[in-house]
């Protein structure tokens, strides 16, 4: 799950982390008189789940009040990478003698939390990895002991000179630290963290990931997720135990399994189709599911027909089946269903189809190509 | 032979009683899996029954279990706030082999049992994965037992049910498995492709290897460098996720496309350099293991 720069900025803020003040603002009015509070010199920061803010204009410095308020005017509802801009961060502009970059990620291939920190901060880290990999300091973590402060130091001596600036941002990285992990983040970066002419060591911008696996243990951060930039098919589908995302073709898919729905949307491809969604099921499935995976699937008017490429593991075919039967009686499809379906319980979830009236193949290659027939069939009447 | 199980693999099932767990010990059970223990907290002394009135003793701890049975392996089928302190558990407890099929594990928890089981001297499978099964011998987890058969092709994947899919149109062809291995989409895993790699490179049973990978993460491109300098056996490779809008989660954690690594056109290209024989989809696969053989 993504959180707003703000919303890590206050989390940052409890662990003790220096972040200059700041507010959001959902309107040109708030914003400006927002700034003036904050004296007129501020910077206006768009808050969407999307890179590149700065680049696509959604980062501005104001002089006065009325500045911001034209910076937000421009900046509140234009689209970064697809994505509305609904709320801006509104802080005092700060003078800054130099630039780092801090973070924490999960890392596949230490299996470790890692840190990296950089000189170079305030651009895109990836570019530095690529142009100047030396740049970066990067350290696991034991996980068991945490970052020591020994270590937490040592990074502090890549970044700064100065005993006192080293001490403070060796404190900043262990309080990063904790923040990372006691709000179960995959990944926490500070990226400016910057020195001011005084001299002092402060965040001035924050993001973090969470695992979505961690938010049953973390009520107060899962309470963050803003749903409003995304498609509502989406948050439904998250809402009834579902991975969904939407596509641009029109053959809807429902699969059991990332590994075989990426592979099933790679097959409608290889065979001239084009699926309208990603949508797992996952394991476990109860009948429900099935029903609320053809709900969502049968809302978006450009599927012209529904594939089910289902192979039963610790999902059951008959849960799966039963579904199908079930929708059938509760929603209106309206587009011809065509079902694939082996493994676990494969015997009884043909009899329960059978019996509903319903055809079933075994053949995964079978079923996507029947699914690209019918939807060129039914596109050319649409 | 076969890797990791055979026929002399006694089996703990912790999370005997629950929905999944004890579904899939039956299952287990019927392929001829040994099962000879159970774990459930509060219902040591009490009897799980199996398919045929078979009475399989439950226990309240791992330590308790393998003390009372000598189980070598344990798998887990208990829900994902329990399930590290399960596996570190599990570990701890003396089995030399752990299988984690739970979903929805915390990654940072992840962090701490990799360190834990490593420590201990245990190989660990999973979490998040289907398991392993060596046809005809035993099955741990919840790979569908029918869809295999006996033979010279070692399979290992990062997927579940599209190791199912493989798998089943191997046997159809009449292409038989020493092992199939599911390692698990999570971004973190005790067994990884090339533990898989090394262990059929050094089982006279299996002739021929598939790997079927997904995007996201390096692990396909590290076993290709692997097999290219250690593996006479020769691979058939499948990489699902090719045409996957980037940076968009596809249900794994693990499959996620972060700038430019982990994409299924990198990951094809690595298997190339390395002369794994690219199936361009999963019904391609027979034709090319055939040619192998």
């Amino acid at each position: 799950m993504n959180i707003h720069e703000y919303q890590a900025r206050d989390i940052l803020r409890r662990y003790g982390v220096p972040v200059p003040p700041g507010e959001i603002a959902r309107s040109a009015d708030q914003a400006e008189s927002l700034a003036a509070g904050f004296g007129g010199h501020v910077v206006i920061k768009a808050q969407v789940h999307a890179g590149g803010r700065g680049k696509a204009g959604g980062v501005k410095l104001a002089r006065s009040s009325a500045e911001a308020r034209e910076h937000a005017s421009r900046i509140l509802g234009m689209t970064i990478k697809g994505l509305t801009v609904e709320q801006v961060l509104i802080a005092p502009a700060e003078d800054i003698a130099s630039e780092a970059y801090v973070g924490v990620i999960v890392d596949r291939a230490s299996k470790r939390p890692v840190f990296m920190v950089s000189r170079e901060g305030g651009v895109d880290i990836e570019e530095v990895a690529a142009r100047n990999p030396e740049a970066i300091r990067k350290l696991a973590i034991d996980p068991r002991y945490g970052l020591l402060p020994f270590q937490a130091y040592t990074l502090a001596t890549a970044l700064y000179d100065g005993i006192d600036q080293q001490r403070a941002c060796a404190r900043i990285l262990q309080q990063l630290y904790r923040a990372f992990v006691e709000s179960g983040a995959s990944l926490a970066e500070i990226n400016p963290l910057v020195t001011t002419p005084a001299g002092e060591v402060k965040a001035l911008d924050a993001k973090m990931n969470i695992d979505d696996n961690e938010l049953f243990r973390h009520a107060g951060i899962a309470a963050l997720r803003d749903t409003s930039s995304e498609p509502v098919a989406e948050t439904t589908a998250r809402d009834a135990g579902l991975t969904f995302i939407k596509l641009e073709g029109n053959i809807g898919a429902v699969v059991n399994g990332a590994g075989l729905a990426m592979a099933t949307m790679d097959l409608i491809k290889f065979y001239g189709g084009e699926p309208a969604n990603f949508l797992d099921i996952g394991g476990s499935s109860n009948p429900e599911k099935v029903v609320n995976a053809l709900r969502i699937i049968t809302s978006d008017p450009a599927v012209r027909v529904i594939c089910f490429n289902i192979f039963g593991g610790i999902t059951r075919c008959d849960d799966v089946a039963n579904g199908i039967v079930e929708a059938t009686k509760r929603i209106e499809i309206g587009v011809p269903l065509v079902i694939r379906l082996t493994g676990t319980n494969e015997e009884a979830a043909l009899q329960i189809l059978g019996k509903a009236g319903f055809g079933a193949t075994t053949s995964m290659d079978e079923v996507v190509q029947k699914a690209v027939e019918l939807a060129a069939a039914a596109g050319g009447e649409a | 032979m076969a890797i990791f199980i055979d026929e002399s693999t006694t089996v703990v099932v912790q999370g005997i009683t629950g929905r999944d767990g004890s579904f899939h010990a039956r299952q287990m059970m019927e392929y001829g899996t040994r099962v000879v223990a159970g774990v459930t907290p509060g219902k040591g002394g009490q009897f799980f029954e199996g398919p045929g009135g078979v009475e399989v003793p439950i226990f309240d701890t791992v330590e308790a279990a393998i003390a009372g049975t000598g189980a070598d392996t344990s798998v887990i089928y208990v829900p994902p706030a329990f399930a590290a302190d399960a596996i570190m558990e599990a570990a701890a407890g003396g089995t030399r082999f752990v299988v984690a099929i739970t979903e929805g594990i915390p990654v940072l928890d992840m962090t701490r049992v990799h360190a834990f089981v490593r420590d201990c001297g245990v190989r660990l499978l999973g979490p998040n994965c289907p398991g392993l099964l060596s046809p005809g011998k035993s099955k741990v987890g919840i790979l569908p037992g029918q869809i295999a058969t006996p033979g010279p092709v070692g399979l290992v994947s990062r997927s579940g049910t599209l190791t199912y899919e493989v798998v089943y149109q191997l046997t159809r062809a009449g292409l038989g498995q020493s092992t199939c291995v599911g390692i698990g989409g999570d971004p973190i895993n005790g067994t990884s492709f090339i533990d898989c790699l090394e262990a059929f490179e050094a089982d006279p049973e299996t002739r021929a290897v598939v790997m079927i990978g997904e995007i996201g993460g390096t692990d396909e491109q590290e076993a290709a460098a692997f097999a290219r300098a250690n593996m006479s056996k020769r691979i058939v490779g499948f990489i699902a996720g090719q045409t996957a809008p980037p940076g968009r989660r596809m249900g794994h954690a693990g499959a996620i496309i972060s700038g430019s690594a982990g994409t299924a056109a990198e990951k094809i290209e690595a298997f190339e350099r390395a002369s794994i024989e690219v199936a361009r989809k999963p019904s391609d696969v027979v034709g090319l293991v055939r040619k192998l053989l």
